[in-house]
């Protein structure tokens, strides 16, 4: 590698932990959350670095993007319920500065962990199985080609079963705490701007193709159902932020049907191939790439339509009124 | 150094500075950032192992992309519960140990 | 010969895009209020930004790459006016004053 490339995967790697640092030492909690936003971003830098460009788009996507939307809208909502002079969600100010003895407590501790796991990372024995071989052998028997892609829905796809299904209970916890519904924290300037309207109209369907564009082209390069997913999900709270998209007024039964969708259809397919091959999940052949595009396809519309439930927080009332 | 080193320290660094953020802060949204960004530094620390051999490692790359997706569920439940909590009791922390509330008594 | 001045070039778009990407960072720190520093993100950002995509479109040797280049660029054009517009009305009816020389 070269040299200016070490130089640059040196700064990246020292900025992650200083960034960390920063976030989590800033003043207050608006300025610690865009840290984090920037953390996500050079994040997504680190893992193009690192030959990971499916990781790089979601982590853009989801870490950086959604995860930064929900983090400021919590703290916009914090502060507007506060109702004091200052805009700054209540912060125990006598408690951020702890005690030196207590920091010392902490710090000795967690100085030991890191050398102890610095210096693990750095002996660490070489691989005694070659994974990355082992999994071209299967991906060539198979006719997904893009190895993430074929890793996530076919050498291990009960991992992605499972994930989908904490994503869909982490949805239900959510809508389970009985939150009064989320509203943009965005100044009347903002959400009101016809600037932002006309942008997002621009945005949707450019989002929606390269939602589309990730999903059909994941199966033989970066892309597939959960950066797809993420890109969609972003629309979907771009559109809740600006008032375009309107949850609590939308069919509630078609909303849960949405959301369940994805994990409903990996579970059915699961079964069916158990009961015609012996294997849950353990596709039959020919049916392969099929069964697995069937799955993404799903997967991305309710990992899209999860998402933005988690940014709303509160369940679709059913048409006619009620809860 | 390698470049792949430096990501591995990089990635024990983001923990360790996020463990000691978790443990010293008290406001709720403070805790829930440093614990997603611990398990950032887990994730640099898996891709950079994928990285070691000649060839990529697809297996830890999948493995990162499940947990991306695990943790922005993770921290969208808790950011709802902290907001819970502060319905409840005014506060986004929580009291300090032979304390009832938090100090400037909203609690209730 | 051609690849030579094909490199050339290519490396004198990316330094001129790296160029102003330093100036508006610059500018970033060291203007005095909200306006001005957004004038500075935008403006220089948005060329350095074409001017890389530039470099690297013709180092990519294929009109279909370079045209997703162009709509990227197109795109981040469009986000960073919308963005810039919105954070500048937002900060001028929260009653942010614009700098003026003393």
């Amino acid at each position: 590698m070269s040299f200016a490339g070490l130089v640059l995967d040196g700064l990246l790697a020292l900025s992650l932990p200083v960034l960390a640092w920063r976030a989590l030492s800033a003043r207050d909690l608006y300025r610690a959350v865009i840290l984090f936003i920037t953390f996500g971003v050079i994040l997504a830098l680190a893992w193009a670095r690192l030959g990971a460009p499916d990781i790089a788009l979601a982590e853009a996507a989801i870490g950086a993007g959604i995860t930064g939307a929900l983090l400021l809208n919590t703290v916009g909502g914090l502060s507007r319920k506060n109702d004091k002079d200052d805009e700054r969600p209540d912060e125990p100010t006598d408690r951020v500065g702890r005690p030196w003895r207590t920091r010392l407590a902490v710090t000795v501790p967690v100085t030991i962990l890191a050398g102890g796991l610095a210096w693990a990372v750095l002996s660490f024995p070489a691989p005694v199985v070659d994974m990355p071989s082992l999994v071209g052998e299967a991906v060539a028997e198979g006719e997904v080609s893009h190895p993430v892609t074929a890793v996530l829905l076919d050498y291990r796809s009960y991992d992605t079963f499972l994930e989908i299904g904490v994503l869909l209970l982490a949805a239900l916890c959510v809508w389970s705490l009985g939150l009064s519904a989320v509203r943009s924290t965005a100044p009347e300037a903002v959400s009101g701007s016809p600037v932002l309207a006309g942008f997002v109209r621009l945005l949707a369907p450019a989002m929606v193709v390269s939602g589309v564009y990730l999903l059909w082209a994941g199966t033989s390069q970066p892309g597939g159902a959960f950066q797809a997913g993420a890109v969609l999900g972003a629309l979907g709270v771009v559109m809740v932020l600006t008032g375009l998209l309107v949850p609590s007024l939308g069919r509630g039964g078609v909303v849960r049907a949405g959301l369940a969708l994805g994990f409903a259809v990996f579970l059915l397919v699961g079964v069916v191939s158990m009961l015609a091959t012996g294997g849950f999940l353990a596709y039959p052949e020919g049916f392969e790439y099929g069964l697995i595009l069937a799955i993404e396809f799903f997967l991305t519309f309710s990992i899209a339509l999860t998402l933005t439930a988690l940014f709303t927080t509160v369940p679709p009332r059913e048409k006619g009124g009620g809860a | 150094m390698s470049s792949v080193d430096m990501y591995l320290l990089s990635g024990v660094a983001v923990f360790a500075v996020c463990a000691y953020a978790l443990v010293v802060h008290a406001h709720l949204i403070r805790k829930v950032i440093a614990i997603n960004m611990m398990g950032s530094g887990v994730f640099v620390l898996l891709t950079a192992i994928a990285r070691r051999g000649d060839e990529t490692d697809p297996v830890p790359h999948a493995m990162v992309l499940t947990g991306i997706v695990v943790a922005v569920s993770a921290t969208a439940f808790a950011l709802a519960v902290v907001r819970k909590l502060h319905e409840a009791t005014g506060h986004a922390y929580l009291p300090e140990e032979g304390e009832d509330a938090p100090p400037d008594g909203g609690g209730g | 010969m051609i690849p030579a001045l094909i490199n050339a070039a290519s490396m004198f778009f990316v330094v001129a895009g790296a160029f102003f990407f330093l100036a508006g960072t610059v500018g970033l720190l060291r203007f005095p209020d909200v306006y001005t520093r957004l004038h500075s993100l935008t403006k220089a950002d948005n060329t350095g930004l074409g001017l890389m995509m530039v470099g690297l479109a013709i180092q990519s040797g294929s009109i279909l790459v370079a045209l997703k280049m162009a709509l990227a660029w197109l795109f981040v054009l469009v986000s960073g006016a919308t963005a810039a517009h919105l954070i500048s009305t937002t900060a001028l009816k929260s009653g942010l004053r614009i700098w003026r020389k003393e």
